[in-house]
């Protein structure tokens, strides 16, 4: 089999990733990228002079987990452990609700395993009055903002406290209290809506940004370039994140992009663009702020890329297996987000083994006691799930009468 | 013969055309070296070169436009849109361009586009993973629109659709990938018993414009297609009534012989489908029979169809057509 076709034996290039099942991936030890490599640019910069940034990797934390260079941010030490908990509270969520999908108490799941860090730091980094516009890799930022996990879960088994009614699979959360806007599964489509966001923010005269997050498989679609299209014509205070973890189910970014980094793209429109390790929180806390502070500058997007890997399957539908070799994150040198910052708190003595077991137990007793409430409310097996009736309501504002005379045949 | 599901009869069909015509090329997002999310295209990519077999980028539009522009210069692509949900960011490429190029370039240009896509519900796909959009294209001039129910049609049809100079969008009841679906969720049968589980190894076409009669009867003609075909089946049995069950196969151009002839015999007519009701498929069935058939009609024609409303996920069993309400819609003709 042409496993690893080049241009000569192709009659076009056919972009493979660096290792199949079988193969002992390397990815040459550790990052060549270190903390202080890059400055931090004032954030009236121009986008030319994040020309180094788009290609290099912004870090905080180096191999050791020791913090250093220029973006260092300046985050108490108070935020840094709420960050650690909210990582681990979405790990703990996430493998609970796993094992709800695997024993057929959820019909689909979707972890972010290995990408925690990105949600909750980012999701810290910005103001509360931001807008939020997720894809479904990023649930973690409703922990930031206090969303109940009862009702989170309500939504994932689709019962009756499902505070979308049983419309949407799960992980298709919908918060406005949180203005975390309701996630679709079209991929790609919040982006270029989140610019239109953002400009309304401005239209109306709100210190108000809108973040959003879109995957490296993702950035293929036309949504993409019409975001950074737009985002560089009109520059209103959008963040605008390309989170690369590398896949696309079973697509690897090779096949997103024939050379370069996702950043670059962002320079030839003319926006700010950083390339970010997306499992040093406190790298991805930095240049969100960096951005915040820009956008509320009046000078509009920052694009970054969030430079990860997608640890887990794809989805419970997923086995990565097929695909790649099985051990592949674990040679990947970006390492565990989690780890890193749990490294990083200890050395400084903020933070210990038994806290940490402690913190863990909580979790679990937290999650174990919403996912038991939730249940409550309805489980996948035998309901109650919202009535047949939501099925007619808020297709449009008001119920039309041929929707109506359907809901009348329906009887119920 | 062999037994097949229709995911070995797709892939059987595909694999005999990359045989058969060194144009064939097969690409779509995760078809290539993983076989697709439903591995239809499994073990292709192995056999014939990943040149012939490949994984595009992720964006439906620049899926059909690369096809568009293969299929113009020569080759015969056949490419797949991961879930008929996800067809619309490639809309533009198909109703403006791919419908369109032969008759605006005079017939100097046509491109043999085959759209192969998984749609339907039953599989708790909610809003996204669930849409069956065949009147989004049997409205579009210029497009064939064919809808599989059976392993053996699968493979049949697709050949045809493969083989046709005019571009196709070939759906697939992907709830009925691995064995038909009766109304019930809880019965889960395979296509091993099935007899069009049983599917040539060899090469066969269906003809595009040829309906299949499912079943004989003589009081009534349920026309359906897609996973809705094996529905009505059952709806037809819970009825009581003798009901001809017509397999429309291919929606454009559909089998107005078969079906003029069928509904003259019975008088009585049901369309199915599990897309919304307005502008559905079926209402241009419905108007077609009753310009044809008038004078032999002897109740309203009926219309079984989803909701005019986004498909939902918890209550995905009140949505589609059951075979409860395709027996009540069968009953009703009887009373005229
Ligand atoms: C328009 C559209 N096409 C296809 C899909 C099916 N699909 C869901 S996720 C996915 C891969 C996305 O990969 P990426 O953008 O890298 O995000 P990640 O899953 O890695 O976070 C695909 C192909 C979809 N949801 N929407
Ligand atoms: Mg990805």
């Amino acid at each position: 089999m042409p496993d690893r076709l080049t241009a000569t034996e192709a009659p076009y290039t056919i972009g493979m990733p660096p290792f199949r099942p079988g193969d002992s991936p390397d990815f040459g030890g550790a990052f060549v990228e270190q903390p202080g490599d890059l400055s931090r640019p004032p954030v009236d910069c121009e986008a030319h002079e994040t020309a180094e940034h788009a290609r290099g990797l912004i870090r905080v934390l180096d191999d050791n987990h020791v913090a250093s260079g220029p973006w260092e941010p300046d985050i108490p030490d108070e935020e840094l452990l709420l960050g650690l908990e909210h990582m681990l509270r979405l790990r703990t969520f996430d493998d609970r609700m796993m094992k709800m999908q695997r024993t057929g108490l959820l019909s689909f799941y979707m972890r972010s395993f290995g990408e925690e860090a990105i949600a909750v730091a980012q999701t810290m980094a910005v103001e509360e009055q931001d807008w939020l516009f997720p894809s479904y890799r990023q649930p973690g930022a409703q922990f930031v903002r206090g969303r109940d996990m009862v009702s989170m879960i309500c939504h994932c088994i689709g019962n009756l406290e499902d505070n979308v009614r049983g419309r949407q699979m799960p992980v298709h959360y919908t918060w406005r209290e949180g203005r975390f806007i309701s996630i679709s599964s079209p991929v790609g489509t919040q982006f270029p809506q989140a610019v239109g966001v953002a400009m309304a923010s401005a239209y109306r005269g709100l210190d108000e940004a809108c973040i959003t997050w879109l995957g490296d498989g993702t950035s293929a679609q036309g949504d993409f370039h019409y975001a950074v299209n737009f985002a560089s014509t009109f520059k209103p205070p959008v963040i605008l994140n390309v989170v690369n973890n590398q896949w696309a189910i079973s697509t690897h970014a090779n096949l997103a992009t024939g050379g370069r980094t996702f950043a670059e793209r962002g320079l030839a429109y003319d926006l700010p663009s950083f390339r970010v390790d997306g499992n040093d929180f406190l790298a991805l806390y930095a240049v969100t702020k960096w951005a915040r502070q820009r956008a509320s500058s009046g000078l509009g997007p920052t694009f970054i890329e969030v430079y990860t890997y997608r640890a887990g399957a794809h989805s419970s539908s997923d086995d990565p297996s097929a695909y790649r070799p099985q051990d592949e994150h674990l040679c990947w040198p970006g390492g565990d987000p989690i780890d890193r910052l749990t490294q990083h708190l200890m050395a400084r003595g903020l933070w210990d083994e038994a806290r940490h077991s402690d913190l863990l137990e909580r979790l679990d007793a937290e999650v174990t006691a919403a996912y038991k409430e939730a249940c409550t409310h309805g489980d996948l097996a035998n309901g109650p799930y919202p009535p047949a009736s939501t099925i007619f309501t808020e297709v449009y504002e008001e119920v039309p009468w041929h929707v109506q005379e359907q809901r009348e045949e329906l009887g119920k | 013969m062999a037994k097949m599901n229709m995911i070995a009869a797709l892939n059987s069909a595909i694999d005999l055309q990359l045989q058969r015509d060194e144009n064939v090329v097969v690409f779509g997002e995760d078809v290539g070296y993983f076989g697709g999310v439903f591995r239809v295209t499994a073990g292709l990519q192995e056999k014939h070169g990943a040149h012939r077999v490949f994984d595009a980028p992720l964006a439906e539009g620049g899926i059909a436009a690369v096809a568009f522009g293969m299929g113009l210069n020569g080759l015969r692509p056949v490419m797949e849109i991961q879930f008929a949900d996800y067809i619309f960011p490639a809309y533009d490429q198909i109703v403006n361009e791919m419908a369109k190029l032969r008759h605006r370039s005079g017939g100097e240009f046509w491109t043999p586009v085959t759209i192969r896509t998984p749609a339907g519900g039953g599989i708790k796909g909610g809003h996204h993973h669930s849409q069956s959009p065949e009147a989004q294209f049997t409205h579009t001039p210029g497009l064939k629109v064919v809808y599989c129910s059976t392993p053996y049609n699968a493979k049949g049809l697709l050949a045809s659709a493969i083989e046709c100079n005019d571009p196709v969008v070939f759906f697939e009841p992907k709830r009925c990938y691995r064995g038909p679906f009766y109304g019930d969720p809880h019965n889960v049968p395979t296509w091993n018993s099935h007899p069009d589980g049983e599917v040539p190894e060899e090469h066969y076409t269906i003809p595009l414009e040829q309906a299949r009669i499912v079943r004989q009867g003589a009081a009534c003609t349920v026309i359906a297609w897609g996973t809705m075909v094996h529905v009505a089946e059952e709806g037809i049995r819970q009825s009581g009534v003798d009901a001809e069950l017509i397999d429309l196969q291919t929606l454009v151009p559909w089998d107005r012989d078969t079906v003029v002839e069928s509904v003259r015999k019975t008088g009585r007519c049901v369309i199915v489908h599990e897309a919304p009701k307005t502008s559905g498929f079926g209402a241009e069935m419905s108007a077609s029979i009753q310009e044809r058939c008038f004078w032999h009609l002897e109740a309203p024609i009926q219309r079984v169809t989803g909701w005019d409303t986004p498909f939902p996920h918890s209550t995905e069993w009140d949505y589609l057509p059951s075979p409860g309400r395709i027996a009540e819609a069968i009953s009703r003709t009887q009373e005229a």
